[in-house]
């Protein structure tokens, strides 16, 4: 229960927090990623600001053996830098450029822009489900 | 349209971190919402697995819901065949590549983890060329 309590107030943070940067405008990521054209380079300001908060509370929060309310910290298995890495990175930078959505703001824009959401999000999952399959 | 200024920007960014280290120093876990979307529909996880999942989804609406309404004008008319490209890229991409924005973007740099930050410039270069190649060439 506590676990389910700390999921729901960190992601309604990190919903807000989507909202309040404008992640979740579609078209300004585009600006954003325009770097050779009209660029907006409001939203290095988001990764700028998260990154930076996680960059200083991780080194503290690994100094405990185990976290607050679980067993272990659940970090990522791989550790290697390899083709798949950089393909899945590719394939996702291409979407996400092509409509401005990465998953957060995707979802997020079932209630903001719901004409838009009904047709990306159900690529969303289809693709997800494709890549699953070769996910190892 | 009123452009958020950097200061929105920047303390919107920051509660996305602060989101994160809260869900890292108290359950442990990576705040990337691609891993916990498709793990959710994907994988079999037993009960309390499944719970935080669905916690996280649904606060992350909701935490969106209660900043609304938006500032920016809705996009309307945009091509459907992009959207689709889209999603089913993103789909692919993130799952081949074990994350999104979130995952590698914000919690794997900063636990810097080297995985992440190749992840990050790749897709954040892709996303570059793409916009460009749109904008400049095609759009």
């Amino acid at each position: 229960m506590q676990r389910i309590i700390i999921a729901l107030i960190s992601s309604l943070i990190f919903g807000a927090g989507l909202v309040i940067s404008e992640m979740v405008n579609p078209t300004k990521v585009q600006d954003f990623l325009d770097l050779f054209g009209n660029w907006d380079s409001s939203l290095a300001f988001v990764m700028g600001g998260a990154v930076a908060v996680t960059l200083v509370t991780s080194r503290f929060i690994l100094k405990r053996k185990t976290p607050i309310f679980a067993d272990r910290f659940y970090m990522a298995v791989k550790t290697s830098i390899d083709a798949r890495l950089v393909l899945g990175a590719s394939l996702f930078g291409l979407g996400w450029g092509l409509s401005g959505y990465c998953p957060g703001p995707g979802i997020l824009n079932a209630m903001i822009n719901p004409a838009e959401a009904v047709v990306f999000l159900p690529a969303l999952i289809i693709g997800g489900w494709i890549g699953q399959r070769y996910a190892a | 349209m009123l452009e958020a200024l950097p200061s929105q920007a920047l303390f919107g960014g920051i509660l996305i971190g602060i989101s994160a280290a809260l869900l890292l120093a108290f359950n442990g876990r990576i705040a990337g919402i691609s891993g916990i979307l498709y793990n959710l529909l994907f994988n079999p996880l037993s009960g309390a697995e499944r719970g935080w999942r669905i916690a996280f989804l649904v606060g992350l609406v909701a935490g969106g819901y209660f900043m609304l309404p938006v500032e920016f004008e809705l996009r309307q008319g945009y091509s459907q065949w992009l959207l689709i490209a889209s999603g089913l890229a993103v789909g692919i991409g993130t799952r081949i590549g074990n994350g999104c924005t979130s995952g590698h973007g914000v919690c794997g740099i900063g636990l810097m983890a080297g995985r992440s930050v190749v992840a990050t410039v790749t897709f954040m270069a892709a996303g570059i060329i793409t916009v460009t190649i749109l904008r400049q060439f095609i759009g």
